[in-house]
């Protein structure tokens, strides 16, 4: 069930992460950042300031939602603040500037102690003990086990039925245009700056959700889970799958979460770190565009009216 | 009445001068063609024009206000809009889609409206999609709407460019070197389309052109251009007989003569 519900969570990574790498088609690869940033928010609203687990089930639900949502909103925040200086910058600069966004992100969290000695020095005392109950270093333990089967599965179903919605209309075509050619893009009138951001906010938003039900389901959160590895990992799942292909996406990060999981089933775990980049080596050379490319299932595409 | 108005245009690239102090008056509903050697400056000042390049110096007004140094998505807003010397169509992408994309800046629903699909979403891709069929019918594109742009053959290619240009619903539509790489019967079939697309959208044109016999043929007045500079102006008679513009396509006539 806990495997179901990651892979759930991974879609919805992935396909989040998609809307910048495979749609807009610039290249982040700090993700894991922005859904460290909505698993700390979300876990420090419900775990410290509320204490959700000691209250009735309804406000319970309804403070958990709120915080997803708060999670999500603070992480496109910080996607703004970042793409609105960075998206100026192209391939490789765009990857390294996301990459420290990412690690960054994780060591403040990570030093989160420290911070609370200085803020303590400097007289600000109530802000330091706030800080201090991150405990970054320790990892923030004891989080309600709020992210239930079916709110994991409504809120994956509603999340990339939103992202699907964008991308087929006129806003998600503007970004599409800004990955098949920037200039021309341009020239058509399409504000090509403001868009990449929206993308990006957008991805950051619906990763930190991903983030807050993460932190949920695990109960137990340390800023070494979002390292660079986990950014790398959304990467594999994107890549495997096809950019640009949500239903790619969603079957990529499904199969690829449940395959660790099956190959210990048959007892044949030790062999993981083998299996898994095999399949990839396989898939690269005989599917270079992933396994859908850019194509999608048809119960995925909305059906549109016909002009004549 | 004048829509476009170019004064002391100029553009350096280092110590490079693409453009040098270029002026140009170009009025409602005409047809005008820059032409000029290899290098000479004419797409720099097309790239000037949609704000791809900001000006280094000088002023452009277009149907009154001054659009120099502006974004090119505003200019393309405010109603010119182009082609590219070398296609640049969103390959990737079906034809439809490609015109659609035209429409973006004028399409009126919020990001939340594509959310949730709401009425005003329905209405609005509805309109888009039926304007978009019915200029891919005009040029004849209708056909291969699901087809992925990429894919079309070169001179549809081309057609299409223009047919997005189109859709931004210009008043100035700028052509960089329509005609490059057709053969002579695709090139008549272009000179047709334009001139009726000229009359049907009442639009300005101002194109680049190698194609002599193109330039020549449609166009109601030439500029010439040779280093950055402009060397002639006049109807496309005047133009074959200017002495300047023989001596920078041809080199100077007599020194040659001698020299042989």
């Amino acid at each position: 069930m806990q495997i179901l519900m990651f892979a759930m969570i991974n879609i919805i990574m992935t396909v989040s992460l998609n809307l910048i790498n495979g749609f807009t088609g610039q290249f982040s690869i700090g993700h894991a950042g922005f859904m460290c940033i909505g698993a700390y928010t979300s876990a420090y609203f419900t775990t410290i300031l509320f204490k959700a687990a000691h209250m009735s089930y309804f406000p319970q639900l309804l403070l958990f939602l709120f915080s997803l949502i708060l999670g999500g909103a603070i992480a496109a925040l910080a996607g703004y603040c970042i793409g609105l200086p960075t998206l100026k910058l192209k391939g490789d600069y765009l990857a390294i500037v996301t990459l420290a966004f990412g690690e960054i992100v994780r060591s403040i969290i990570r030093a989160s102690d420290e911070i609370a000695v200085l803020l303590k020095n400097i007289g600000l005392v109530r802000f330091a003990e706030t800080i201090s109950k991150i405990s970054g270093p320790r990892g923030l333990s004891a989080i309600p086990a709020l992210s239930k089967f079916w709110l994991v599965y409504l809120i994956t179903i509603v999340s990339v039925l939103i992202m699907r919605n964008f991308i087929y209309s006129t806003h998600g075509r503007a970004c599409l245009s800004i990955r098949e050619n920037e200039l021309a893009s341009e020239t058509m009138g399409v504000n090509t700056t403001k868009y990449k951001i929206i993308a990006f906010s957008l991805s950051a938003f619906f990763a930190g959700v991903g983030g807050g039900l993460f932190a949920h389901v695990l109960r137990f959160i340390h800023p070494d889970n979002f390292s660079f590895i986990k950014s790398i990992d959304y990467l594999i799942y994107l890549y495997a799958g096809g950019m640009g292909s949500i239903s790619g996406s969603i079957l990529a990060a499904t199969s690829l979460t449940i395959l660790p999981e099956f190959l210990r089933v048959i007892n044949f775990q030790q062999w993981r770190m083998v299996v898994y980049p095999l399949i990839l080596i396989v898939l690269m050379l005989r599917r270079p565009d992933g396994l859908l490319g850019n194509r999608e299932i048809s119960f995925l595409v909305p059906k549109r009216e016909e002009v004549e | 009445m004048l829509i476009l108005d170019i004064k002391d245009l100029c553009c350096y690239f280092g110590g490079l001068k693409a453009v040098e102090k270029f002026n140009a008056q170009i009025n409602k509903n005409e047809l005008v063609g820059l032409i000029g050697p290899n290098g000479a400056g004419k797409t720099t000042v097309f790239n000037v024009l949609t704000g791809i390049y900001p000006p280094n110096y000088g002023e452009i007004f277009f149907q009154g206000e001054n659009i120099a140094g502006l974004l090119s998505y505003m200019i393309t807003q405010k109603g010119i809009a182009r082609t590219f010397q070398n296609i640049r169509l969103f390959s990737g992408l079906t034809v439809l889609d490609n015109i659609l994309i035209a429409y973006h800046f004028r399409t009126k629903y919020s990001i939340w409206d594509s959310f949730v699909r709401n009425e005003g979403y329905h209405l609005e891709e509805r309109k888009n999609r039926k304007q978009a069929m019915e200029l891919l019918r005009l040029f004849d594109l209708h056909s291969y709407r699901d087809y992925l742009a990429g894919g079309l053959p070169y001179g549809e290619q081309r057609k299409l460019e223009i047919a997005r240009a189109l859709a931004t619903q210009p008043n100035l539509l700028l052509l960089d070197e329509p005609a490059a790489g057709m053969n002579p019967y695709e090139t008549v079939k272009l000179m047709e389309l334009v001139k009726k697309i000229k009359e049907d959208f009442q639009l300005t044109i101002f194109l680049i052109e190698h194609h002599m016999q193109f330039v020549m043929g449609i166009c109601e007045r030439i500029m010439v251009m040779d280093f950055g500079i402009k060397i002639a102006e006049g109807t496309p008679e005047e133009i074959k007989k200017n002495p300047k513009v023989i001596e920078a396509y041809l080199g100077e006539e007599r020194k040659n003569a001698q020299g042989k």
